[in-house]
This record gives structure tokens, C-alpha cells and sequence, in this order.
């Protein structure tokens, strides 16, 4: 799986092209290292996005460590302990743009708006979250540190 | 980094490409969408006394006996007792029409009929009228086994749909093939994602209060991932209702269905 991403990395060092919507990215092997904003990313912020069905979406396919939360989806890895098993600029390129990374991922590019298609009119020429909301969500997945933290998934 | 990953790296693409390739269900494993309610849902739909589509069956009756339009005449004026000339009818839709040279679903038939025999304007698409036609004529076909006709005239449209099924679209990316064959059986939050067969429509769904169409559920799935649906009776539709039949190919009718 490491190769797998090493390599497929190796292909998309080009930059994207600069959009309004979308600032330029630099990739880096399977990394973003420089975050998308010059605000620091807000833990709490970012975890209202995860959770909101609307915004982030995640937990329509993830199961993670929300006790509060029903309904969590199974289509996708528990998000338990993501924090301690990525960096912050792995994190950041898995939420830009995990297709970069598996081609074949079903899940969504969250700051691309290029290479889609028939996106209905209220969605069109913006990314599923912008720049800070990336970084927020990243700074949360940051603090999921503990893999064994979910009582939804079972043993 | 080491010289050998990109060779494994390709593979594991390759791999996955075929694994895509081969995701069709297999025939044993095809499930109906009413396998994947509660009991309590499955039990509303097999109750025709508790199923509520059994109340637009009845309309559709009652409408398949008006006269009605210019030629004041009803269905049951041409076609007798649906009871024995619809039977089957709603499991080989849709169906080539000659005149306009192209597929057309049940709902496209009635509407033609409509027009052309009864000579009066076509009925809106999830107009209470044509549900409650479409219904009834399904009811008929009940218990049959889905039959899409092998017409050679169909093929191209068919292979239109086929394609549209495993194109990724809308913001979020998705395509039909990648919930209804590659993830069928989990969970979208707290929906169970069915194998997309569309055996059971019209249907009534709780969650709308009222009946719906095939198309309105496609519509649904296309919002769901923010695409920009079809408009009602897009040929691209008919296309995808083609190749659902053909999956579909051999499944029991079960229209009306109940779904949650
Ligand atoms: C439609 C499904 C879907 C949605 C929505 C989704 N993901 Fe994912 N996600 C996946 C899948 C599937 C994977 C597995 C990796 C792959 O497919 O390449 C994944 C992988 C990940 C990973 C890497 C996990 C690991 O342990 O390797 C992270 C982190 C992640 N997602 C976070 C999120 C966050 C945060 C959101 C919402 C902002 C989100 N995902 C929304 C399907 C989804
Ligand atoms: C992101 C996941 C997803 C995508 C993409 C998707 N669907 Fe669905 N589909 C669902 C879910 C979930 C249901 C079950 C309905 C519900 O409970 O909301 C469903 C229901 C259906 C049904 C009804 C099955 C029944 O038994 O009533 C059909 C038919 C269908 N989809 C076809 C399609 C087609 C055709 C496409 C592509 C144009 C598509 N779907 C795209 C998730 C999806």
C-alpha cells in the first residue's frame, strides 16, 4: 500500500493549474505540505464539518469515534486513530484529492472542481469544502489519535 | 525509493481495474430492494391491504375505464379487461417504438396513447394520473418475471445505458455502478444500499408520502451525489431504465412496491 502511494505520487507532482476557486496545490510525494491558508486550521471547527451531513459528508461512508453521532456509514476505513497513522500534509493531500493517490477511490475530491462532470448548477466551480475548511478538518483528524477510540466499530 | 514499486504499484492498479471489470452481480447473488427493508416495511409492501400503492392501483383503475380527450374514448374501449391484455405488459418495458424510431418506457406508452388514440394532452410526469395509470398497468405483471424484449433495435440504446451506469458524475464523483455494484449491502449513513433494480415501480415511499416514478428515484440518486439530473423522459433515462431491466432480466414484478 506504501509503494503503491509512493509511486502513484511520482506522477502527480505537477501543479494544478491556478483557479479562483482553487489556489494552486504543491504535492509532494503523498503529502501537501504547506497548508492551503495562512490560518491555522481550528480543531473544533473541523470536527462540526465532519460530522455536518451537508459539509463534510464523512460519516456517510466512515465510521469514527462519535458517540453522539447515528448513523455512521461502513464504506470506508474507521477514522479512529487516522491522526497517529498520517501526517498533517498526508492528511491534507487525502482530503485535496484522494484520487491522486487511488484512482479507483470512491471518495470525494474535497478541493477540486476540475475533471468532473454534469455537477448541478448550485455546486458548480466550487470545491466540496475551500481552503480553511480543509486545514480545519485536517487539524481535527490530527487529534484522532487513538485507533481502539471508537465504540461504534466492533472489536 | 526502491526500484520494484512502481512495477508492484501497477499491478495493484491492474488488479483493481479488473476487479472493477468483474464487479457485476452474479446472478445468484441478485437481491430484490425490498430484501433490504425492515421486516416491518417488507411486511406493508406484501399486505395488499396495508401496501398504500394499492390505492393508486385502484385510481389507475377507475382512470382505465374513462373515456376522456377528443376521441372520448377509454383505455378499456380499445384494450378490454387489463386484467388479461396488460398482463406482462409492465415487465418488457420499455420497448422499441416504431414510429419515433426509439425506445420508450411505460409511462412514454400511456402518454402516446394518450394522445394519439384518446386525443387529449399528455399527463405531467409524477402527475397523480399517470403514477395511478403506470401502477395499475404494473399490478398486472405482478409475480412475473422481468422480460426485457431481446430487440436488436434496442442494443445501441441498451450500451448507451450501460456506459451512463458507470460514469463517475456530480460533485461528490460517483457513479451508479460504484454504490449499486461495487458497495451494494452497506450503508450511505443509515441507508442500505440496494443492488438498483427496478422491479417494484411505481412505488410508494414512505420518506416522500406518496408514489413516485422510476425516474424520480434515478433523479434522487443523481442529486445525491450533486449532479445536475435529467429532466423527466430524457432519453438518457430510457437508456438507463434499458440497461436496469436487462440486470434485472428474469426478477419477479413486484409493483407496487413500499420502500422506506
Ligand atoms: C463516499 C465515501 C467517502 C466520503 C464521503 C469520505 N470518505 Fe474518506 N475514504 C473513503 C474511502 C473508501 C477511503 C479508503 C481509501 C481509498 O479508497 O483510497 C477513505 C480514506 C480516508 C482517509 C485515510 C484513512 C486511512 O486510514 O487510510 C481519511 C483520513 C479520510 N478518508 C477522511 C475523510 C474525511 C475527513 C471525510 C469528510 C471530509 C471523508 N473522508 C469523506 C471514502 C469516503
Ligand atoms: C452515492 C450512492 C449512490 C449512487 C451514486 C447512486 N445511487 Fe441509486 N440508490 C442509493 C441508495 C442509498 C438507494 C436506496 C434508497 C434510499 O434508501 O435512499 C438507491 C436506490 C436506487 C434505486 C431503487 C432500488 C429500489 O429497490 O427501490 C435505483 C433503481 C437506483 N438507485 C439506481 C441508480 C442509478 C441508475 C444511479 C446512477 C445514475 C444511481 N442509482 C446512483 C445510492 C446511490
Amino acid at each position: 500500500m506504501r509503494a503503491l502511494v509512493a509511486a502513484l505520487a511520482m506522477t502527480a507532482g505537477a501543479p494544478m493549474a491556478p483557479h479562483a476557486q482553487v489556489a494552486p496545490l504543491a504535492i509532494v510525494g503523498d503529502t501537501i505540505p504547506q497548508p492551503l491558508t495562512g490560518e491555522m486550521g481550528d480543531p473544533t471547527r473541523g470536527r462540526a464539518i465532519v460530522v455536518d451531513r451537508q459539509k463534510g459528508l464523512c460519516l456517510l461512508c466512515h465510521v469514527g469515534p462519535f458517540p453522539d453521532q447515528r448513523f455512521q456509514g461502513d464504506m470506508a476505513p474507521d477514522l479512529a486513530g487516522v491522526g497517529a497513522r498520517w501526517s498533517s500534509a498526508q492528511l491534507r493531500l487525502r482530503i485535496v484529492d484522494g484520487s491522486r493517490l487511488n484512482p479507483e477511490t470512491i471518495m470525494p475530491s474535497y478541493y477540486r472542481i476540475e475533471g468532473l462532470n454534469r455537477v448541478a448548477p448550485a455546486f458548480k466551480d466550487a470545491p466540496i469544502l475551500n481552503a480553511q475548511q480543509v486545514e480545519d478538518v485536517v487539524a481535527f483528524l490530527k487529534t484522532l489519535q487513538d485507533p481502539s477510540a471508537n465504540p461504534m466499530s466492533n472489536p | 525509493m526502491k526500484s520494484a514499486a512502481p512495477v508492484g504499484a501497477l499491478a495493484l492498479i491492474a488488479a483493481l481495474g479488473a476487479f472493477a471489470a468483474l464487479a457485476q452481480i452474479a446472478e445468484a447473488d441478485r437481491k430484490s430492494g425490498s430484501a433490504f427493508m425492515s421486516a416491518q416495511t417488507q411486511q406493508m409492501q406484501h399486505d395488499d391491504g396495508t401496501n398504500p400503492g394499492m390505492l393508486s392501483a385502484l385510481d389507475g383503475e377507475s382512470l382505465w375505464k374513462t373515456k376522456t380527450g377528443g376521441a372520448d374514448k377509454s383505455c378499456a374501449d380499445c384494450h378490454g379487461e387489463a386484467q388479461t391484455s396488460m398482463k406482462g405488459v409492465a415487465a418488457r418495458f420499455p420497448a422499441f417504438n416504431e414510429a419515433s424510431q426509439t425506445p420508450i418506457d411505460l409511462q412514454g406508452r400511456i402518454n402516446l396513447c394518450r394522445q394519439d388514440q384518446q386525443k387529449d394532452t399528455p399527463l405531467a410526469p409524477e402527475s397523480r394520473d399517470l403514477l395511478a395509470l403506470s401502477t395499475f398497468i404494473g399490478l398486472q405483471s405482478r409475480g412475473m418475471p422481468t422480460a426485457p424484449p431481446d430487440d436488436q433495435r434496442l442494443t445501441p440504446f441498451r450500451e448507451r445505458g450501460r456506459a451512463l451506469w458507470s460514469q463517475r458524475m456530480g460533485q461528490l464523483n460517483f457513479s451508479c455502478a460504484q454504490c449499486h455494484e461495487d458497495n451494494w449491502g452497506k450503508h450511505l449513513g443509515s441507508a442500505p444500499i440496494p443492488q438498483a433494480h427496478a422491479n417494484a415501480y411505481p412505488i410508494y415511499r414512505l420518506e416522500w408520502q406518496g408514489m413516485g416514478s422510476l425516474q424520480r428515484r434515478l433523479r434522487n440518486c443523481m442529486s445525491g451525489v450533486r449532479a445536475q439530473a435529467f429532466p423527466y423522459g430524457a432519453q438518457e433515462f430510457i437508456e438507463l431504465e434499458l440497461y436496469l431491466a436487462q440486470r434485472a432480466r428474469g426478477m419477479p414484478v413486484e409493483t407496487p412496491g413500499v420502500r422506506p
